[in-house]
C-alpha cells in the first residue's frame, strides 16, 4: 500500500457554506449507510424491538376496545391508538440511542470519528437518521399489525409517505434530545435514570392513548409543548384520518429537530473529551 | 535570495491544559520534524494522551499554540484532521460491523473517491494481514487483529501524520513487533511522520527517532534515545533515565484519572 500522502483540499481551510452542506449531507449519508450494515449482520435487533408495541396493540388496545372505556367518538380506540403506537415506538428507540453514543465514547470509536474531516453535526444527524431507519421499519411491522388487527388505515402512498416524514423527524428530535442529555450526565447510569425519567412522562403526557379533551388542564397544557403530542396528532390525522393541524404539526417538529440537532452537535464534543 | 521554510510536522508552543482543578498539560514545548519517529514517554496521567488529542483536535488548544504541518489546530480542524490517522489507546474497531465495512467506513469519511475505494480497502487490510478474514464481523477478531484493523483503518487515507496512542498496550511480543513493523513499512513507503504514546521504553528505545519524556504535565527530557541514556550514564536504559528524571517516583500523577486507569485496564483486558 504505497499511497501519496494526504493533503489539505483546496478550501478545507476555510470551507464555503456550500462545501459544508456537501460535506454534511455526504457524511449523513456515510453514518446512515453504516447502520443499516449493523441492522443487515444483526436482525434480532428488529424483532425484539417489535414485541413491545405489538403487545401495546394487540393486548391493549383490543382490550380497550371492548372495554369502550376511552370516548374516541366514531373511530373504533385501536384505530385511534394504532399511530400513537407507532410514534411511542419511535420515542422509545429514539430516546435511548445517547446510551450507544456513551458505548461508542467508551469504546474509542466516537474518538477516532471525531478526528476524521466529519462535522459534529453530521455525527449527531447520521445517528438521528439511524434512529429513524429503526423507527420506520417499526413503523411498518405496527402498520401491518394494525392491517391485520382490522384498522383501516390509509393506503394513499402521499399520507404514508407524510407518515414516514413525521416518524423521522421525531425519531431525530428524540435522538438528538438523548444525545444532549447524554453529552451532560456522561455516564450510561445517569442517562438511563434521566431517560427513563422522562420517556413515561413524555409518552402519558400526549394524545398517544387518549384524546386531549380528556386530560385534566396541566396535562393539556404539557401537551402543548410536547412534540410527541405534535407527532401524534400528525399522524393520526395521516393515517386515519381524524382532523390535525398538519402544517403545525411538521412545522413544531421541523424546527424543534433542528434545534435539537444543533445543541446535540455542541455537546458531543463534551463527550468526547 | 528566499529561503524556504519547511514547517514541522507538528509544533506545539507553551500548550496547557487542566481537567477542574488539575493541571493535566503544564507549558508543553516541543517540535516534531517531518518523516520522524516520535515518542511521548510517561507514566499514566503524565499527560502524553492530553496533548495527543489536543493535537488530533478532540481537546480544544488557543490559537498559535498547536500548528501541523504550518496549520493552526484552532483555525483549521477540518483541515488538520484531513492529514492525520489516529488509533486510540481503546480498542475502537465497531464489533458489529465487518474487517471491511470498518475500513470502509474510514474511507469515505476521508473521501477516498468511489472508484479507487474498494481497491484501497482491500490494500489496506491485505497490508495488515487481514485480508483473508475481511468478511468477519470485528467481534470476532482477537486482540492483536483488532489492533492491526484501527491500523487499516488509520491508514486508509494515507496520513502524513500517524497518531498512536498506547498502540501496543497488551500485546503479546509478537503482536507488538508486527505492529510497529507495518508503522515503520509505511513510513519507509511514504515518508509520514508518526508521533505515538508509549509506556515501553524498550520500544521507545528501538523504534522512535526522537523521545520527549513527561512526568506530571510537563517534558522532563528530551533527544534521541541514545542522547537520553548517555546524558545519564553510558550504560543506562531509558528506565534508568526515567528514574534518573523522576527521582524512581512511584506516586501518581496528579493528572492521572480513574476513567484512564480504567480505560488502560479494559483494553489490556480486552487484548487479553
Amino acid at each position: 500500500m504505497s499511497e501519496q500522502l494526504a493533503v489539505p483540499l483546496t478550501g478545507w481551510g476555510r470551507p464555503t457554506p456550500l462545501s459544508l452542506l456537501r460535506l454534511v449531507v455526504s457524511r449523513i449519508t456515510t453514518m446512515s449507510l453504516v447502520e443499516v450494515q449493523k441492522l443487515r449482520h444483526d436482525r434480532t435487533e428488529l424483532f425484539t424491538r417489535a414485541i413491545q408495541p405489538a403487545l401495546w396493540l394487540i393486548i391493549f388496545g383490543e382490550t380497550f376496545t371492548r372495554l369502550r372505556a376511552i370516548p374516541t367518538g366514531h373511530i373504533p380506540y385501536i384505530d385511534y391508538l394504532a399511530p400513537g403506537i407507532i410514534a411511542q415506538s419511535a420515542l422509545f428507540i429514539a430516546i435511548f440511542y445517547g446510551i450507544q453514543v456513551i458505548w461508542e465514547r467508551d469504546a474509542g470509536v466516537l474518538a477516532k470519528l471525531m478526528v476524521t474531516p466529519t462535522p459534529r453535526i453530521a455525527l449527531v444527524t447520521g445517528k438521528a437518521f439511524a434512529a429513524s431507519i429503526r423507527a420506520l421499519i417499526q413503523a411498518l411491522v405496527v402498520l401491518i399489525l394494525a392491517a391485520l388487527l382490522g384498522v383501516a388505515l390509509t393506503d394513499n402512498p402521499i399520507k404514508l409517505l407524510g407518515m414516514a416524514a413525521l416518524v423521522s423527524l421525531g425519531s431525530c428530535f428524540f435522538c438528538c434530545l438523548s444525545i444532549t442529555i447524554a453529552g451532560l450526565a456522561l455516564t450510561h447510569d445517569r442517562l438511563m435514570g434521566i431517560g427513563q425519567a422522562i420517556t413515561m412522562p413524555l409518552f402519558f403526557g400526549s394524545s398517544a392513548l387518549y384524546p386531549i379533551n380528556l386530560m385534566p388542564g396541566w396535562l393539556r397544557a404539557f401537551n402543548l409543548v410536547n412534540p410527541l403530542g405534535y407527532e401524534v396528532d400528525g399522524l393520526r390525522g395521516l393515517l386515519i384520518g381524524t382532523p390535525a393541524q398538519l402544517g403545525l404539526d411538521f412545522g413544531v417538529l421541523a424546527l424543534a429537530s433542528v434545534f435539537m440537532i444543533s445543541v446535540a452537535s455542541a455537546l458531543l464534543v463534551r463527550l468526547a473529551r | 535570495m528566499t529561503t524556504l521554510t519547511v514547517p514541522p510536522a507538528v509544533r506545539v508552543t507553551g500548550v496547557r491544559h487542566r481537567f477542574g482543578d488539575t493541571i493535566a498539560v503544564d507549558g508543553v514545548d516541543f517540535d516534531v520534524a517531518s518523516g520522524m519517529v516520535f515518542g511521548l514517554l510517561g507514566p499514566n496521567g503524565a499527560g502524553k494522551t492530553t496533548t495527543l488529542r489536543m493535537i488530533t483536535t478532540l481537546l480544544p488548544a488557543p490559537p498559535g499554540t498547536i500548528e501541523v504541518f504550518g496549520l493552526d489546530v484552532a483555525r483549521h480542524k477540518l483541515a488538520v484532521r484531513r492529514l492525520i490517522g489516529y488509533v486510540p489507546q481503546r480498542l475502537s474497531a465497531d464489533g458489529a460491523l465487518t474487517g471491511w465495512e470498518n475500513v470502509a467506513l474510514f474511507a469515505r469519511l476521508y473521501d477516498v473517491p468511489r472508484t479507487r475505494r474498494r481497491q484501497v480497502v482491500d490494500s489496506a487490510l491485505e497490508s495488515v494481514g487481514l485480508a483473508d478474514v475481511a468478511g468477519r464481523t470485528a467481534s470476532t477478531y482477537s486482540g492483536g487483529m483488532i489492533r492491526r484493523l484501527e491500523l487499516a483503518q488509520a491508514l486508509v487515507n494515507a496520513p502524513r501524520l500517524l497518531m498512536l496512542d498506547e498502540p501496543t498496550i497488551g500485546l503479546d511480543p509478537i503482536a507488538r513487533t508486527s505492529v510497529w513493523e507495518r508503522i515503520l513499512e509505511v513510513r519507509a513507503d511514504t515518508g509520514m511522520t508518526v508521533l505515538v504514546t508509549t509506556h515501553y521504553m524498550d520500544e521507545a528505545d528501538q523504534y522512535c527517532d526522537r523521545i520527549a519524556l513527561m512526568h506530571r504535565g510537563r517534558i522532563r527530557a528530551m533527544g534521541t534515545p541514545a542522547e537520553l541514556k548517555a546524558s545519564v550514564d553510558p550504560d543506562a536504559t531509558l528506565d534508568d533515565v526515567f528514574r534518573a528524571i523522576t527521582g524512581d517516583e512511584l506516586r501518581s500523577s496528579p493528572g492521572e484519572r480513574m476513567r484512564d486507569v480504567r480505560a488502560t485496564r479494559r483494553t489490556a483486558h480486552r487484548l487479553g
